[in-house]
C-alpha cells in the first residue's frame, strides 16, 4: 500500500499555496510535514483527506482496498478535537467507533485506546470537564480505537506535555510497524522511526 | 447501517443532554401563541378563525430557531471533518441529522400544539388533524431547513440569512398545513383534509429525498 501524489498544485482562496509538490508515502512510513506558519501543512492535509479540491496532479492511494475511497479509509485529527463536551469520553469513543467502522465496537479496542492514552480513569466523565490536553488525548484515543490504514495529522500534540507527546510517538510508531501509514504535520520534532521529512519551506524556496 | 443510527442516536442524546435548543424552541411557541390573543383583543371567533395560520406560522419560526445549530456545533468542534470521513457519505450524514432534528424539535412542537390551540379557542373538532398535519408536515421543515443550515455554516450571525433561505421554501407546507385543518372543520371533512394531507405527505418525501443531497453538496464546498 502505498500514497502517491504527483506534480500537486492547491489553492486556497486565490492563492496557490502548494505548486508543483510530488511525494510517495509508501506502507510503514511516517512523513512529517514541516514548515513555518502558513507553509501549506493543514492544506496539504486536507487536500490528502479529499476535503479540497486540486487544481492540478493527483493524489492516489495504491494496493488500499479498492471498495473505499482515500479518506474512507483514513483517520483526520485537526486543530479541533471532536470531541462533543457533553457526551462523555468513552461515549465519544464508542460513537466514532460505531460511525466510522459502521459496526458495534469491541469493548476491549475502546478500553484500550483509552488505557493507551492514559483516559482510563476519566471514560466516565463528560469531556467538558477535562483539561485542554486531556481532550486532545480524547480525541486521539480515536485512531486506536478504530482500525484504519491511513492516519493525517494535523499539529496533533497541540496542548500535549512532554509524556503525552510520547504516547502519541508511541500509538504511530507501533501503526507504522504494523504496515500503516501517517502524515503528520508538525512543528515539534516526534521520536518517530522510520520517518521522511518534508519541509514545505525549501520547496518554496525551490520554485 | 449502523454508522446512520449511530450519529442519529448521538445527536438526539446531545440534544436532551444539552436541552437548550429544544427549551428554546418550545419556549418560543409557547410565547409567540400566547402574545396573539393579548395582541389582537378577546374576540373568540377571530381567533378561532386565524388560530391555524397562527399555530403553524409559530411553529416554523420555532423550528427555525434550533436549525442553526444543525452543524454548526459539528463544524466548530472539528466533528464535520471526522463525519465527512465516515463510512456512509455526507448526503446520509445529512439526511441522518434532519431525522435527529425532526424527532428532537418536530414532534415535541406538534405535540404541544393542541394545548395552544386551546388559547386561540381552537374548535376541539381540530385537533387530531392539527395533531397529524404537523407531524406529517414537520419532517419537510427539518429537511429542507439542513439545506439553510449547511448553506449558512460559515455565515457569522447567519441566523437572519437561514430564516430569508429557509422559509419561503416552507410556503407549500403552510399552505396545505392550514387547508387541512379549514378541511376539517367544513362540511366533507373527512375528503377535503385527507388530500391535503397527502399532499403534505407528498411534500415531507420530496424534501427527504431532495434536502439531504443539497445539504450534501453545500456542506462539501464549506469542507474546503
Amino acid at each position: 500500500m502505498q500514497i502517491i501524489a504527483e506534480n500537486l498544485a492547491i489553492d486556497r482562496g486565490g492563492r496557490t499555496v502548494i505548486d508543483g509538490l510530488s511525494f510517495t508515502v509508501p506502507s510503514g512510513e511516517t512523513l512529517v510535514l514541516s514548515g513555518s506558519n502558513g507553509a501549506g501543512k493543514t492544506t496539504l492535509l486536507r487536500a490528502v483527506a479529499a476535503f479540497l479540491p486540486l487544481t492540478r496532479g493527483s493524489i492516489r492511494l495504491e494496493d488500499g482496498d479498492g471498495e473505499k475511497s482515500l479518506s474512507e479509509q483514513a483517520h483526520v485529527v485537526g486543530h479541533a478535537n471532536a470531541a462533543k463536551a457533553n457526551l462523555t469520553v468513552a461515549e465519544n469513543l464508542a460513537f466514532w467507533s460505531r460511525f466510522l467502522a459502521s459496526k458495534p465496537p469491541s469493548g476491549g479496542r475502546v478500553a484500550a485506546a483509552l488505557e493507551h492514552f492514559g483516559l482510563a480513569g476519566l471514560a466516565d466523565f463528560p469531556v467538558a470537564f477535562l483539561s485542554a490536553g486531556q481532550r486532545r488525548r480524547a480525541g486521539l484515543a480515536r485512531l486506536l480505537a478504530v482500525d484504519r490504514p491511513i492516519w493525517l495529522l494535523d499539529e496533533p500534540t497541540a496542548s500535549l506535555d512532554a509524556a503525552s507527546s510520547d504516547l502519541l510517538s508511541r500509538a504511530v510508531n507501533l501503526h507504522t510497524h504494523a504496515g500503516g501509514i501517517a502524515i503528520v504535520a508538525t512543528h515539534l520534532p516526534l521520536a518517530l522511526d522510520r520517518a521522511r521529512e518534508l519541509n514545505l519551506d525549501k520547496l518554496r524556496h525551490a520554485a | 447501517m449502523t454508522a446512520f443510527f449511530a450519529l442519529i442516536k448521538r445527536d438526539l442524546r446531545l440534544a436532551f443532554r444539552e436541552g437548550g435548543a429544544l427549551g428554546t424552541a418550545l419556549g418560543f411557541f409557547v410565547v409567540v401563541v400566547a402574545l396573539m390573543p393579548l395582541g389582537l383583543g378577546p374576540d373568540l371567533k377571530l381567533l378561532s378563525r386565524i388560530a391555524s395560520g397562527v399555530l403553524w406560522i409559530a411553529l416554523l419560526l420555532s423550528a427555525l430557531l434550533s436549525l442553526g445549530r444543525m452543524f454548526e456545533t459539528d463544524y466548530e468542534d472539528g466533528s464535520l471533518d471526522v463525519l465527512a470521513t465516515g463510512a456512509v457519505p455526507l448526503e446520509l450524514v445529512a439526511a441522518a441529522k434532519s431525522i435527529a432534528h425532526w424527532l428532537s424539535t418536530g414532534i415535541p412542537l406538534a405535540v404541544l400544539a393542541p394545548i395552544l390551540g386551546i388559547l386561540l379557542n381552537l374548535d376541539l373538532a381540530a385537533f387530531p388533524m392539527l395533531v397529524a398535519a404537523m407531524l406529517i408536515g414537520t419532517p419537510a421543515v427539518s429537511f429542507l431547513g439542513a439545506v439553510g443550515a449547511a448553506l449558512t455554516l460559515k455565515a457569522r450571525r447567519g441566523g437572519l440569512l437561514l430564516a430569508l433561505i429557509v422559509l419561503p421554501l416552507y410556503i407549500p407546507t403552510l399552505i396545505f398545513g392550514i387547508s387541512a385543518l379549514s378541511a376539517a372543520l367544513g362540511p366533507d371533512a373527512a375528503g377535503g383534509s385527507a388530500s391535503s394531507l397527502m399532499i403534505l405527505t407528498a411534500i415531507s418525501l420530496v424534501a427527504a429525498v431532495l434536502g439531504p443531497v443539497a445539504a450534501a453538496a453545500a456542506l462539501r464546498i464549506q469542507l474546503h
